[in-house]
């Protein structure tokens, strides 16, 4: 899994800081950081900023193509964070509930989701035309794991999982980014989107099937 | 000597559908152990899976927007904004 924050005993986690290193950090180091944005300080509202803005921007680049609308829609949610602030129940955790009210946001603010053809999510993981009759492989996967990462720059496959992330449909990208780049768990993704368990289980095999298929065709020939 | 298939063993095409509920976990008991069964079998659907985790893997990877200076500075302006607007 790639999670990038596993929570232990709600006591300790393992976040990324914006360098993409590791670290951990104490739990109530954001419920600190609210107390003081509670009482007015400025600082403390930035550090919450540059802690969670990475995600957020992600999230809301999936509900709407244009950057700059993105950063409107990020700060639309952290003036309804200010303005709401005695409104957080500490039922989830933070990142949670600010990333549910940005899909709130982004949802209003004219998203692409609505446009997007639900047909796009479903369908077989792998094209079926590579299956004989029986179901058994007759156009197996090109063996390209073993030692992928001595072949191939850090960098080349970053970029090959970005191209392929921008090809994905905004529903799928949106459950995907939160589970495999953010680290979100299946629970708080649903409550993020507002959407079934079931629906999440769906979009993200969609999606991770998406990125291994683009994966193949770069990689596997 | 040769064995019939059981009939409940599983299909290429099914492992490949059921390869994320298995890397959840939310596969049940019985399913979990016909994929594992079918994979000791299959290097092809063996080669899928490390495909399927590599590919999470790289997804995981893909870096943080660092927040800029001028990022910063910009949220904290709209801070003081805000506050302002409020009193």
């Amino acid at each position: 899994m790639a999670a990038s924050r596993v929570w232990s005993a709600g006591a300790v986690g393992v976040v990324r800081d914006t360098n993409d290193r590791p670290r951990l950090l104490l739990v109530s180091e954001d419920e600190q950081l609210l107390d003081r944005l509670r009482a007015g300080d400025e600082d403390a509202f930035v550090t919450l900023v540059a802690r969670h803005h990475a995600p957020m921007l992600r999230l809301a680049r999936t509900f709407v193509t244009s950057g700059a609308v993105a950063e409107e829609v990020v700060q639309d949610t952290w003036l309804g964070v200010v303005r709401g602030i005695d409104r957080f129940a500490g039922r989830s955790s933070l990142q949670t509930w600010l990333l549910s009210i940005l899909v709130n946001r982004a949802r209003s603010a004219g998203t692409r989701e609505r446009r997007s053809v639900a047909v796009a999510d479903l369908g077989p993981a792998v094209d079926p035309a590579r299956f004989s009759a029986a179901g058994a492989w007759t156009a197996p996967p090109a063996h390209w794991t073993e030692d992928v990462e001595e072949r191939v720059s850090a960098e080349q496959l970053g970029d090959f999982i970005r191209d392929a992330l921008a090809q994905l449909p905004p529903r799928q990208l949106a459950v995907v980014t939160l589970r495999d780049v953010d680290g979100l768990d299946a629970e708080e993704v649903c409550e993020v989107l507002a959407i079934s368990e079931g629906n999440q289980r769906v979009l993200l095999h969609r999606g991770r099937s998406h990125l291994r298929e683009a994966l193949e065709e770069r990689l596997g020939r | 000597m040769i064995r019939l298939r059981r009939r409940r063993d599983l299909a290429c095409r099914q492992v490949v559908e059921l390869a994320s509920d298995y890397l959840e976990g939310t596969l049940s008991h019985s399913d979990r152990e016909r994929f594992e069964r079918h994979l000791v079998g299959c290097p092809h659907c063996t080669e899928y899976l490390a495909q399927m985790r590599v590919t999470i893997k790289l997804t995981g990877r893909v870096s943080a927007t660092d927040l800029t200076p001028q990022v910063q500075d910009h949220f904290l302006e709209l801070y003081r904004r805000w506050q302002a607007d409020e009193d």
